[in-house]
């Protein structure tokens, strides 16, 4: 130890953070594009299509991740109750086949106090098992996932008498069926009831997002301009991202003229896409409030938050009870881009997915941001588009591709907590010594 | 009045002791057994299932047993021992075993792979200190994901395990083709009160004993029950208990966690090939995904904690959990015809018995 001077040792973990801290990004962008080059299966079209439509179902999901990790309980599996919550309220409105735009408003209103409620449960039982609540948070989606099942093989048609004749129930007048259809928002039901309020071509959208992202810029240039003690940036990045909406507007205008094959995307939904942005603003809005602030020195320290009088069980339950709703809501969106509701299979996957998009994206158990969430579903969901085609190019195996798909998810997950808690272990004994 | 007041303090200090998921459950299954009776459903065949059942998840289970007195928690990466001790019953069947050769070629490969897996598993258990249970939830399911891609690839020649058309190993491995199926579980085997009186060797009605597998089930029991009386063993204990005060009496606590996690593993391959030949089929692929859930269940409501655990546990335990699931479904198809209760209250129990002793758990202060 001594041999090496602090100011050394300082140096050389600096320069090395950068790659460390983002190892996880780093590989899923070298698969993608090791994807790219060696499948030639993926047309472009094909790959920006289903990345934007798995974009605008997952994004709300993985945002509502985002304020339990502020409030300090870390990576919450349980979302999975929420998304439960959602396929309730569906299946209600399913049952009383009430659809459209007006029916899909009130799944949404319906499904906030049944999220809110379980929500409010799982976030006594976070306070229940402090210091282990993602384990916790784990096994709260298979438990609850019991009651489910309990409520939708049992309770619908031996409890609640059902018709044996509704679309919905099984044959034999006991429980409900494997997957239900959800009816064409055309019919009065609820598929697409979101998307297909207004679209607008991929392209559009690409043009719209950059231009907004280029004003932020320049909002930024111009604020710091007229009080530079209060508003700094980071130049390297401003000007990164200058350069670069500079060129996708650049493509895009390029494009919309002459009307090329990038053209041939499928729309893009606008109304889904402003929720998504609602919720970005939204949690960074919130940050600025008191109740943010409460969130933030609670995931800081409990004991010092207690201190100073903020009641840390009610803001660990606030909290938990928002990621819960909005990860209904985020289901509800899931779901009718989806068309049917698989109704023993559609949530179970959910957190574990959600999870590791969020962790992909850079985040860890104590830091996450809106901007991780967004590069994270992205570059998550690239992978999985590519994966099979990967498979199939180098093995001659589909099969092989989705093997490795899994193995990924969960390779993940456990890479990214663990290298977290190493390095948190590690900085701990640093300090001590 | 001081007789209530004796009398309240007597049911409490019952509870207490048996452990409230113990008296629970147990009270639920005899329930259950008392409503079977009733529904004409053969005791005998329950309680010949609950020990056939409890007899091939037995050593699963005591893989438990190290880890939580180590202090490192339940064993949630049980799905890492399970891999070693799958792929070396595959192996044993590649070089051509059959019979009692296959099985035990299969533990004598299993017990040095999972040795080394074992310790390989203890490192990064100590690297990743106070969060140990997630990271081994997550450790048990990224190796079952990463084994199905060898399970694909590797060329096993034996016509046993491929599939018809293709590369790669089945999903299930029918053991009956080696000659290895209950091969443990007929080694002696006798039934009580069957075809002529009391104990008919070999009988098929009554209540059936695997001697064999049962027999297998105790020497793990006795091996795990010794060493933990074994110097090592206690310094283990020690460690888990207060690793603080073990290391300051000199004890090398990181040594005695990869000791302990070693241990948990061999039990983990040892258990899965016992497991395997008891029900026939060798499950490759996802089937291991969820192994540890049950385990850890079943040791907890014999009464463990998540950070105290004793071989008496163990035993109750798995002898509870198994009767109360394979009691519940014939009871339950009868009760509920056409549902599918018994798999949603598995659920439900299981889980929740895990969740209440993550309650429990201490150490998550504010």
């Amino acid at each position: 130890m001594n041999s090496v001077k602090t100011y050394q040792r300082l140096d050389t973990t600096k320069t090395s953070t950068w790659a460390a801290d983002n190892i996880v990004s780093l590989i899923f962008v070298a698969f993608t594009i090791f994807g790219f080059i060696v499948s030639d299966g993926v047309t472009m079209n094909y790959f920006l299509t289903e990345l934007s439509s798995r974009f605008f179902r997952n994004t709300f999901l993985v945002l509502s991740l985002i304020i339990p990790v502020v409030a300090g309980i870390g990576l919450n599996f349980g979302i999975v109750v929420g998304a439960m919550s959602a396929q309730i309220a569906i299946a209600f409105m399913r049952y009383f086949e009430f659809g459209g735009v007006l029916g899909l408003a009130f799944t949404f209103l319906l499904a906030l106090p049944i999220a809110g409620l379980f929500g409010y449960f799982t976030g006594v039982l976070y306070n229940k098992t402090r210091g282990q609540e993602m384990i916790a948070s784990l096994m709260v989606c298979y438990f609850a996932n019991g009651l489910y099942q309990f409520l939708f093989l049992f309770v619908v048609g031996v409890i609640i008498k059902v018709p044996k004749t509704h679309p919905m129930i099984k044959p034999d007048g006991v429980g409900v069926r494997m997957t239900v259809d959800l009816v064409p928002v055309e019919d009065g039901g609820l598929k697409y009831a979101l998307d297909k309020i207004y679209e607008i071509p991929f392209m559009w959208a690409i043009l719209i997002v950059f231009a907004c992202i280029l004003l932020l810029q320049l909002w930024k240039i111009y604020r710091n301009k007229n009080n530079p003690a209060l508003y700094r940036y980071n130049k390297t990045t401003v000007l990164i991202n200058i350069i670069l909406s500079i060129a996708m507007i650049a493509i895009s205008i390029y494009s919309i003229l002459t009307n090329s094959s990038l053209m041939m995307v499928r729309k893009v939904p606008v109304v889904t896409g402003l929720l998504i942005v609602a919720l970005c603003i939204f949690n960074e809005l919130i940050l600025k409030t008191k109740l943010g602030q409460d969130f933030r020195s609670v995931g800081q320290s409990q004991h010092i938050a207690e201190v100073s009088g903020i009641n840390v069980d009610k803001t660990r339950i606030i909290a938990t009870i928002m990621s819960t709703v909005f990860a209904s809501w985020g289901q509800i969106m899931y779901l009718q881009n989806m068309g049917t509701l698989n109704t023993y299979g559609a949530h179970t996957q959910i957190g574990m997915f959600s999870v590791a998009a969020l962790l992909v994206g850079g985040a860890s158990t104590q830091k996450a941001g809106v901007k991780h969430a967004i590069i994270g579903t992205l570059l998550f969901n690239s992978m999985f588009i590519m994966s099979p085609e990967v498979g199939i190019s180098l093995f001659g195996n589909a099969l092989l591709g989705e093997y490795f798909r899994t193995f990924m998810v969960y390779g993940v997950i456990g890479l990214a907590l663990g290298l977290h808690v190493w390095r948190a272990n590690k900085k701990g004994k640093i300090t001590l010594n | 009045m001081v007789g209530i007041e004796e009398k309240g303090i007597k049911y409490k200090d019952i509870v207490k002791k048996i452990g409230f998921p113990t008296i629970f459950i147990g009270g639920f299954w005899i329930l259950i057994l008392i409503a079977g009776g009733f529904l004409g459903i053969s005791i005998a065949t329950l309680i010949s299932d609950t020990i056939k059942r409890a007899g091939m998840n037995g050593i699963l289970v005591l893989a438990m047993v190290p880890s939580i007195q180590s202090g490192t928690g339940p064993n949630f990466a049980l799905p890492v021992g399970i891999e070693c001790g799958l792929f070396a019953l595959v192996c044993a069947i590649e070089f051509g075993f059959t019979g009692w050769a296959w099985l035990f070629a299969s533990i004598a490969f299993a017990i040095p792979l999972a040795v080394i897996v074992g310790y390989f598993y203890g490192k990064l258990l100590n690297a990743v200190k106070g969060s140990e249970m997630t990271i081994a939830t997550y450790t048990g399911f990224s190796v079952v994901a990463f084994m199905c891609l060898p399970w694909l690839m590797i060329p096993f020649k034996n016509k046993n395990m491929g599939w018809f058309i293709g590369k790669g190993l089945r999903e299930t491995i029918q053991l009956d083709a080696i000659k290895g199926a209950q091969k443990l579980n007929d080694f002696l085997r006798f039934s009580l009160f069957g075809e002529n009186g009391f104990i008919t060797f070999g009988g098929e009605k009554g209540i059936i004993i695997p001697t064999g597998m049962l027999l297998m089930f105790f020497l793990c029991c006795v091996i795990v029950w010794l060493y933990f009386r074994s110097k090592s063993g206690i310094a283990i204990s020690a460690g888990g208990i207060n690793p603080m005060f073990a290391k300051s009496s000199g004890i090398d606590i990181d040594k005695c966690r990869i000791k302990a996690n070693i241990l948990s593993t061999i039990m983990g391959a040892i258990g899965i090939i016992v497991y395997s030949q008891g029900y026939g089929y060798a499950q490759l692929y996802t089937a291991p995904l969820n192994m540890a859930f049950p385990a850890v269940a079943a040791i907890l409501i014999g009464g463990a904690t998540a950070s105290r655990a004793k071989v008496s546990h163990v035993i109750i335990g798995v002898i509870i959990y198994q009767g109360l699931f394979t009691s519940a479904l014939p009871v339950a198809n009868i009760l509920f015809e056409g549902t599918d209760l018994s798999e949603t209250l598995r659920m439900i129990i299981q889980n929740g018995i895990i969740l209440y002793a993550l309650t429990q758990v201490k150490g998550g202060d504010k």
